[in-house]
Parts: structure tokens; sequence; C-alpha cells
């Protein structure tokens, strides 16, 4: 189906019926869920100083991976960034399972370091924050790739971990509670809309 | 093969398959005074092990999505139990330029526990479609004669709903339905000023405590099971006061494969796979009840194969399989500003919309035949991941600004989801892959399917009254579609709605039809069929009340006939 911007999951889990009507769904059991869980939270606590060890990225991958993440959804007056949110973690566990993740993000990192290399003659996060911000502004905007079509690739893989970065964020409890959703609890009435001017 | 394992005695009845026909039997027929052995493809349902409501997506590591995010970025592991696209060792296939998927849910319960929880009444109108146009087949019974079944239904499960006085959408026995949303009083003014019927929606949901379940607590999580069982699921609501009469046998793992026949032409055993040890074993009853779901139990017909029935059981007409049809559906969605300036509130409500548009356009012609009804809803749901793709591709960027806009974004958009009739045509059907089993060894099912032109133009029709509502209502509707490509106006594959029903058609001639329309076989008379197979025509309706009101009847009357000694 060709939908633009509204996907076909928002609209089928607003409805509630994503079950029964969605694309390619498989449940996992519900052990291996609470296995999941459990293994993210132990491996935090086991490794030294509470730190998390990367699964799929390099150090030094993950840390251009961290400073990505907290730059694309930064720490506000109101709310911590995509560091505080788990993003990094949560990007790491799903990439180190998945092949065509480690090709789009294993590989959009070593381009974003050739490429920093090529323009400035040093990896991204040697690069002083001027710099930095300068090839993020290229590859933050498709219409980049009009101009200069050897950007289009490194677009790609701004755009996913954009997506990614944006998921971890908003699916985190500092991010949920940013964006203002209330519920997930039990009521013993629900009361519809509440009063609203125009409506 | 080594030794089949035989069931050490014979019970009355034996029901293939425990979803809402399956589960339907079960309770009537062991409350009945029956003993019932049940089949179960699947494992039992644990709901405080198996659910996952309340679950936060930062209580799992994988924030819902599953291992490797390898499901189309779907909260997978959020879902009630072993439903399925794909099974692994129980493949079926599709004939050359044919796209069927086929949804199974291998848990006890069945389907049940993964759908919708939609529970539409089909119309006096739609057991009559022959006769109204021409096109398909009548029903062998009429509105007023399943009507009483509707309503005990409806009474012992539970479903919120309004008397509305609708032709195409029948009054039934209802819970008071819950108020609107905000996303749904937007749809609704909208719907009035084009003209479109806009009404509560009927959802088996309990909104007041039933017959010892607690009322609905509205955390919108229906489709992750409810530890609660204020919605309805088989599992929850149909197979435990079976049980309560100590008359039901629940065998689980069980992979029914042939219903085998004795020398006087009736059903006398069902031989199954006990996945567990992968060993044979048999099951003896006096009747069977197939509900395995409408493709599956054609499965079974066509492959239960003997000299008296050598095209399969029950299938003397060579319409097993045959009539098969899914639900026609396309879907779209639209932006509306004025839902930024929502204060945030609790949104949630029931696992499901609280009000839908029933197909409006009875009273008039129309570019197509029959009609369908519309789905929709929207706002702000509990944050999932893949929900933020689309705003970050729109707004691009990075950091302060990007993160403002995807808030102020977040909540905006209502989607649509047409739900439509497809009438029978003889290039929609399954039969057996010559050439594939699955893993138990057990034929599978090849699929041929083909949209006609009057489901497209259905689809073209939705699409056109989701931009209206939009347009009516201050919003942008933003999906496109075209006639071309594969899913012109963006009509699903086949299946993919998991309406698939007709496959074992009831009629009251045996030579164009499987069953009669108690849903016993034509050619054996101590065999049932009550999923979805039995369906005559497959109106906008969502199928499951119709299945439970069908299994209810037909039970009644297996109940009936075996104290007769009839069978």
């Amino acid at each position: 189906m060709s939908s633009t911007s509204v996907s076909r999951r928002d609209i089928l889990k607003s409805l509630g019926m994503g079950v029964m009507a969605g694309g390619i769904l498989r449940t996992i059991p519900a052990q291996a869920a609470e296995y999941a869980h459990h293994m993210v939270m132990s491996e935090k606590t086991a490794a030294a100083g509470g730190a998390y060890a990367p699964k799929y990225f390099s150090a030094h991958a993950y840390k251009t991976l961290q400073t990505l993440c907290q730059t694309i959804i930064p720490p506000d007056g109101s709310s911590g960034g995509a560091i505080e949110a788990g993003a990094p973690e949560f990007i790491d566990l799903i990439t180190s399972e998945n092949d065509a993740y480690q090709l789009k993000l294993g590989g959009g990192l070593m381009w974003l370091d050739e490429t920093c290399t090529d323009r400035y003659g040093k990896p991204y996060l040697d690069c002083t924050p001027e710099l930095q911000k300068e090839i993020l502004d290229l590859i933050a905007y498709r219409r980049n790739a009009k101009a200069d079509p050897g950007l289009s690739q490194g677009i790609e893989f701004f755009s996913f971990l954009r997506n990614m970065t944006a998921d971890g964020f908003f699916t985190s409890k500092i991010g949920i509670e940013y964006l203002g959703y209330i519920g997930n609890t039990f009521l013993t009435e629900f009361k519809g809309c509440p009063p609203v001017p125009g409506l | 093969m080594p030794e089949v394992i035989r069931s050490p005695k014979t019970y009355d009845v034996c029901i293939i398959g425990s979803g809402a026909g399956g589960g339907t039997a079960a309770k009537v027929l062991a409350e009945g005074g029956l003993n019932v052995v049940l089949l179960e493809a699947g494992p039992p349902l644990n709901p405080e092990k198996d659910y996952k409501e309340h679950v936060w997506p930062y209580q799992l590591a994988h924030r819902g999505v599953g291992v490797g995010a390898k499901q189309g970025g779907l909260n997978d592991e959020f879902l009630a139990p072993n439903g399925f696209w794909d099974i692994e060792g129980e493949p079926y296939t599709q004939a050359e330029g044919s796209r069927f998927r086929w949804f199974r849910s291998r848990i006890v319960g069945g389907r049940t526990n993964h759908w919708g929880r939609i529970a539409l009444r089909f119309a006096p109108v739609d057991f009559k479609s022959r006769s109204s146009d021409g096109m398909g087949d009548d029903w062998p019974l009429s509105y007023e004669e399943i009507a009483p079944y509707y309503d005990k239904v409806e009474s012992f499960i539970g479903v919120f709903g309004s008397q509305e006085n609708i032709s195409s959408a029948p009054n039934g026995v209802f819970l008071p339905p819950p108020p609107p949303r905000c996303t749904e009083t937007i749809i609704k003014k909208a719907c009035d000023q084009v003209g479109v019927l806009c009404v509560p929606s009927r959802l088996a949901i309990l909104t007041k405590p039933l017959n010892g379940r607690a009322a609905c607590h509205y955390c919108g999580q229906c489709g992750r099971g409810c530890i609660s069982a204020s919605n309805f699921s088989s599992s929850q609501v149909m197979i435990p006061p079976a049980q309560a009469t100590g008359r039901l046998t629940l065998i689980t793992g069980a992979m029914a494969r042939e219903v085998v026949v004795g020398k006087d032409g009736k059903a006398a055993a069902v031989s199954y796979v006990d996945k567990a040890t992968k060993s044979e074993k048999r099951v003896y009853a006096k009747a069977f009840v197939l509900a395995a779901s409408a493709c599956e139990s054609a499965r079974l017909l066509l492959n239960s194969k003997s000299s008296l029935f050598p095209d399969g059981l029950a299938n003397t007409s060579g319409v097993v399989g045959r009539y098969l049809t899914d639900t026609v559906g396309s879907g779209g969605g639209g932006y509306f500003p004025q839902l930024e300036k929502m204060p945030p509130h609790n949104h949630d409500g029931t696992g499901g919309m609280h009000m839908y548009v029933p197909w409006w356009k009875f009273d008039r012609k129309n570019d197509f035949l029959r009609g369908y009804h519309i789905e929709f809803g929207g706002g702000r749901g509990m944050p999932g991941v893949g929900d933020f793709g689309d705003a970050c591709d729109m707004f691009e960027g990075y950091g302060a600004s990007l993160k403002k806009k995807l808030r102020s974004d977040y909540g905006t958009y209502i989607g649509f989801a047409g739900r439509g009739e497809m009438i029978p045509n003889p290039d929609s059907y399954c039969e057996l892959d010559p050439s594939t089993v699955d893993q138990w060894g057990i034929p599978v099912l090849r699929f041929h399917w083909k949209w006609s032109e009057n489901e497209i133009l259905m689809a073209k029709d939705m699409q056109e009254t989701f931009r209206a509502i939009t347009e009516a209502a201050g919003g942008t509707y933003l999906t496109q579609t075209s006639a071309e490509g594969s899913k012109p106006y963006g009509i699903e594959d086949g299946g993919v709605i998991i309406h698939e029903i007709g496959t074992a058609r009831m009629g009251n001639n045996p030579r164009t039809s499987v069953l009669n329309s108690n849903c016993q076989a034509h050619d054996v008379k101590n065999l049932f069929v009550t999923d979805g197979a039995p369906f005559v025509t497959n109106a906008d309706k969502n199928p499951t009340l119709t299945i439970m009101a069908l299994s209810w009847r037909a039970s009644e009357y297996l109940i009936a006939q075996a104290k007769s000694g009839s069978l």
C-alpha cells in the first residue's frame, strides 16, 4: 500500500486491532521476552560501574553512536536525552541480532568516519563541534543529496539512526513522560474526551 | 508408522479446534450433558505468565519489538501468545499469481486470543444476497432463525453497543457503550457533516461485570490478552464453563490429521499427531465437530480420503475449499491539527474503537454491489517502537527542535480501515498442494486468489470516503493510492484481514454445498463444521459473532439429535 505519512502500523495499533489485521507478526513466547528484559538489566549491573558493554559495536563505534543519539535527541529543560533514555543500549541490542541493521548502522558509522577523514582529516569524534555540525547538517536532510549525490548513503544512514533513536527515546520512561502520554493503568471509569474548546 | 495409540473410550463428541466455533460448541455440548473431547493443535494458555498486560516498552530490553526487531517493527512481544503469519514447519503454498496470507493461532482459544473483539451481527439482507442482487447465493437460513442465537451469544459473552435501528446493523443485546475519545468526537462530527452514519461500535468487551467477569479497566490493551477476562476470548470465557461440567477432556498439542470413517459411512475417529511425542494417536467419538478454522477444517476434510470418500470427507459435491472469501480491506489515515491542542489526558479506553461507521449507503445505487463498514482510531496511544519513523522522515534534522516537533506531532493522526464484502468467485479457493507436506507429514493447502472488479471499486469508494471525512474535519488525508499496481486503491492481499471463510459452505442442495443449515454434513450425518467454513456470504461484518451463533445453534441441534439417537 502506498501510504505516505501515516504508517499502517500506527493505524492498526491505534485501532487496537493490529493483531488481527496487521502485517507480519510472530509472537515470541513470554518467557523469551522476560529473559530479554532481565538480560540487559543484569548486564548493566554486571559490568564495572554499571556501564553497558556493547554487544555489537566496537568501543569507538559505540561512543560515536552515543554521541550521535544524544545529538539527535538532546537533553533540555524538560527531560534528559537519548543516552539517559537508554537509546544506545536498545540500538546496540537490536543491531547485534539483525544482519541488515549491522550493515546499515555499523557500515554507516564507518562511512561517517571515512567521510569526516576525507573532508576534515579526522574521524567524527575528533572533529570540532563546528565541523560535526557541518557534516550532520549535510546528512540530516534528503534534499542535500540532490546537490551532492555522494551524501546519499550518509543521509540514508542518518535517517535510519534518527528513527531508531526516536524509538529508543520515546519508548523510555523519560521519553513517555516528555510526550505526555497518560494511561496504561486501571480505571474504574473511562471519561472519554475532556472538554476542549471548539471540539 | 509405529502403533497407533487409541483412546480408551468413545466420547459423545470430538471437537477439533478451541477458538470461537470450537469453544462455543464445547460449552453448549458439555453443559447439554454430552461427554466431549476437545483437540487443540497448540499449547495451553496461561494468562498470568503469557500476557504482557500493563508492561511498559522500557520494561522489555527489546522495547516490545522482539529479538532483532525482525517483524517489521511490530510490537509483537506484547501480543497474546502464539498467533502467527508464519509457523515454522507448518507452511502453506500459493498458486502462481496468487497472493494470500493465512493467520493461524496455535493456542487454546485460537484466534479469539488475537482478534479485534469487533462483534457485529449479519443483517437480514446478508442472508438473502442472491435474492437481493442476483450474485452469490442465499443462506439456507434466515436472520430470524439465527437471531435468537445472536441474543444468546451476546448475553453470554457481553458486547457493548447501542440500539440504532439501522437496517445494515441490527440491534442486539448490548451493554452500554463507552464514551467517545477525542478522535472519535472529531470523526463523528465530520461524518454528520458529510452524511455518513457514525455510531457507537460493538465490541465483545465488558463495560459492566458479567457472569463473574470484571468490567473493563480501560487500559486499551486487549490485543495483549486480558488478565481480568474483561474482553472475550474462547480460552477465558467458553472453555472454563465447559470444564466446570466435568465432561470436557482437553487435549493440547494435538494436530488433527484425518477423520476416519467407519464401514457405515459415519465418522468414527480422528487421527491426530501428538506434537510432544510425534506419535500418531486416535480418538473415538459418536459425533465430530470440526472448528479448526475455515481453511484448516477444509484441509482436514480434503485429507480424510477413503474408498467411500475418495475426494475427501463430506466432499461428494466437490465444493470443499471452494467459495473462499476474505474481507475487502483498504486503509489510510490523516493528520488532524486540532489534536495538537489536545491537553494530555488518558485516551486509552477499551482495546478498540468506541465508534464506527456501519454501512450507510444501503438505500441507494452504488458503483458496486454490497457494502462495507469503517473502523477508525488514533490519537494519544501508548508510544511504541516504529511510531515515530514517519514523523522523523517528515521533519528531518536533529536536536532540540526535532525533539519538540515530535512531541507536538504525537497523537495527531487518525487512521481508517474499510471492511467490505467480497462476493465468492471461481478463482479464489484452496486445495491440497500435491507436492508439500508439513513437519507432521500432513499435506498442506495451496491457495488461489483473485479480487474481482466489484471489490476494487469498493476499495476506491473507501479511499474517497476516508478523504471526505478527513477533510470535513479540517484534516489532511495523507494516504495515496491509485488504480495501478498490485494493490489497487490499497486493497489488501487475500487473507490479510483474517476473515477467510466459506470453504465448506451450507446450503439446501447437497450437490452445491457441504453442510445443511445446522452445519451438519450432507454426506455424513454425525459430522459438523462450526467455524467460518459454513458461511455462504462474507458480509462486511466481522465473522466471529456469527461463527459463535452458528456453532451454538448447531450444538443445540446436535444435542437433540444425540438424545433422539439419530446420529
